[in-house]
């Protein structure tokens, strides 16, 4: 499903090119379950937005779903972002201003999905992080755990393809890092795609496939 | 993205920054208060001076004496021209037009008048009971000046009420004597308070009959010709008639200036309207300025919300979805500002006219529109730049919190 071949990304610092991926070739299918570690600089974090479609590679091509991501604008790429791919971050990133449930809906109202259609959507979602109860509270009503489960419910309101985390445990204590983690667990035997970047090696050994990385290369890839 | 969830997002971080609202709402306000506070005195000193000529009399044509033109210098030709009196009959010979209703033959001069130990000096009106006719005055006691033929020279004066209680006090005037310079005429009434009058100070005035008035300053010539057509629609041929008239009688010579009410109203007309433009103009700027702070909000609104607009983009938001919601937003500003300037507008401009009721204080229609889409021109338009700087942000830059 997600195709890299040859993939680099360079940045100039100063005079200087740094190869922040470096010739990366990946194959990721349906429903894996997939941590990618690695020292901090090694390039996972980059690997990530290119995956994402916020960045685009210097030089190799991305597949995904069968569809050559180069030569796409734009708005095409946030099309694809908003159907196939749903981000889970570090911070969360919730509007301040919104409730949980504006929050959630945030994808679908960008979509130009109707209120009526949204509201059951939206409610599955709360139902499926556990947060009925929380709808209506605004992010600094909510714990650290709370939030991050109410970002997971926005990221997968859309019933994307591909989950993406990026150190989705780092701002949370062990307890409610557990649990986040359990319940991206739970999205995955549901079918949904999951790739994980962290440091955090507890985290990242839970995963079916490791991929570590190191200097914008993959070092080992263990199935 | 719906355009009412464009609205309804825009509105939400509207109403969440409630200071950042209420300073831009402060600023938009008085640029659209002041818009309308300034076109308002403008439009009420129109309406001041156009009511003042209306207490002229309806229908007015002014015959002055002479006539402002450049002469001809060529040599051998008469240097000027000659100016002739305007006389009583003169005065006489215009009543034979149809259309005139009245005239009033008026001499002004200035002499000390007195009564008993009490002296004073002021304005003297020879004219005839016409006059009163003409200016609409009424009187508070007493009659106004005899209905005499123009010759006549009765020594009877009316006084205004200045002039009363200066001169006789608390005494009742009719019939007494009082002295103008060196001669004497008794008092047949007292003018009732005529309100904002022009040309005369109705309340310091001594009116004798004219005849009376050339005697008492020793002229023959008048100082105007009061005329009064029968309706507006005369007032040109009554224009013509004058000048027909007395151009026949002074052997050819068009030596008057004729002046109607209306070209005189006309040209103040023209000038107060001028003039509230003008201060339209002045407090438009303000409006621009307050465009200029939507701006400036709007910019600190880009780099506070940078991780929102980061987020939206990991979401699938599109370079026009973004624009919309951050135009969207300063254009509610805009418009809620305006509806505040206008609410804070009109509420000083009630609350002057509860104080004033004397004088028409109101914003012409045209104000209140033109100050309300300017703000709305101004917040939008100064609302692009921002809004298209957020959606050029790259997300991972702005996810991270920085805008480049």
């Amino acid at each position: 499903m997600i195709k890299l071949e040859g993939l680099c990304r360079d940045f100039q610092v100063g005079d200087q090119v740094v190869h922040a991926l470096d010739h990366i070739d990946l194959l990721i299918r349906q429903s894996e379950y997939v941590s990618i570690m690695g020292p901090s600089g090694s390039g996972k974090s980059t690997l990530l937005n290119i995956l994402g479609l916020l960045d685009s590679p210097s030089a190799g091509n991305y597949w995904l779903d069968d569809i050559s991501t180069a030569s796409m604008n734009d708005d095409e790429l946030a099309s694809i972002r908003q159907k196939k791919i749903g981000f889970v971050f570090q911070s969360f990133h919730l509007v301040p201003r919104m409730n949980a449930m504006e929050n959630i809906e945030l994808p679908m109202v960008l979509a130009g999905v109707l209120p009526a259609d949204r509201r059951d959507k939206v409610a599955a979602a709360l139902e499926r992080v556990g947060l009925t109860k929380r709808a209506d509270h605004r992010p600094d009503q909510l714990s650290g755990g709370e939030r991050q489960r109410v970002a997971i419910a926005r990221a997968i309101v859309m019933q994307p393809m591909i989950l993406l985390a990026d150190e989705p445990t780092g701002n949370l204590d062990s307890q409610s890092g557990k649990e986040i983690v359990d319940l991206m667990e739970e999205l995955n035997n549901q079918g949904l795609t999951l790739i994980v970047v962290t440091h955090d090696p507890a985290i990242g050994n839970r995963a079916q496939r490791m991929v570590r990385m190191e200097d914008g290369r993959i070092k080992t890839d263990i199935q | 993205m719906r355009f009412f969830d464009c609205n309804r997002i825009a509105f939400g971080a509207v109403i969440r920054y409630p200071l950042r609202t209420s300073m831009m709402l402060l600023a938009t306000s008085i640029g659209v208060g002041a818009v309308l506070m300034l076109t308002a005195l403008g439009e009420s000193a129109r309406g001041y001076v156009g009511q003042a000529f209306q207490t002229l009399g309806t229908n007015i044509v002014i015959v002055m004496p002479g006539r402002t033109e450049t002469a001809g210098t060529a040599p051998g030709a008469m240097v000027g021209t000659t100016e002739r009196d305007l006389t009583l009959d003169d005065a006489r010979a215009l009543l034979r037009s149809s259309a005139i209703r009245y005239i009033a033959p008026v001499i002004v001069g200035s002499s000390v008048v007195s009564q008993g130990n009490r002296e004073r000096e002021t304005t003297i009106l020879g004219s005839t009971v016409d006059f009163a006719a003409i200016r609409q005055w009424t009187m508070a006691l007493g009659e106004f000046l005899p209905n005499v033929d123009l010759d006549r020279a009765s020594p009877v004066c009316v006084i205004g009420d200045v002039i009363r209680t200066e001169l006789f006090g608390d005494e009742p005037p009719i019939g007494k004597w009082l002295r103008i310079g060196t001669r004497r005429c008794r008092v047949t009434g007292v003018l009732a308070d005529q309100g904002t009058s022009i040309m005369i100070d109705v309340d310091e005035v001594v009116i004798v009959p004219v005849s009376y008035a050339q005697m008492l300053f020793d002229v023959s010539g008048l100082f105007r010709i009061i005329v009064q057509a029968i309706d507006r629609e005369s007032m040109d041929r009554v224009r013509l008639d004058i000048i027909r008239t007395i151009k026949a009688r002074h052997y050819g010579e068009e030596d008057i200036t004729v002046i109607t009410q209306d070209a005189v109203l006309r040209t103040f007309d023209g000038i107060f309207d001028t003039l509230t433009r003008a201060l339209a103009g002045i407090a438009a700027i303000s409006l621009i300025v307050a465009g200029v702070l939507i701006m400036n909000v709007m910019l600190v609104a880009v780099s506070q919300r940078t991780r929102e607009v980061g987020l939206l983009k990991a979401l699938g938001a599109t370079h026009r979805q973004i624009v919309a919601l951050f135009l969207t937003e300063a254009a509610f500003l805009a418009v809620l500002g305006g509806i505040t300037g206008l609410c804070f507008g009109y509420l000083v401009i009630i609350g002057v006219s509860v104080l004033y009721p004397e004088y028409i204080f109101m914003p012409p229609v045209w104000a209140a529109v033109g100050a309300f889409m300017v703000a709305l021109i101004c917040g939008i338009f100064f609302g692009i730049w921002p809004a298209r700087k957020a959606a050029a942000l790259d997300p991972i830059m702005a996810l991270a919190g920085r805008q480049s």
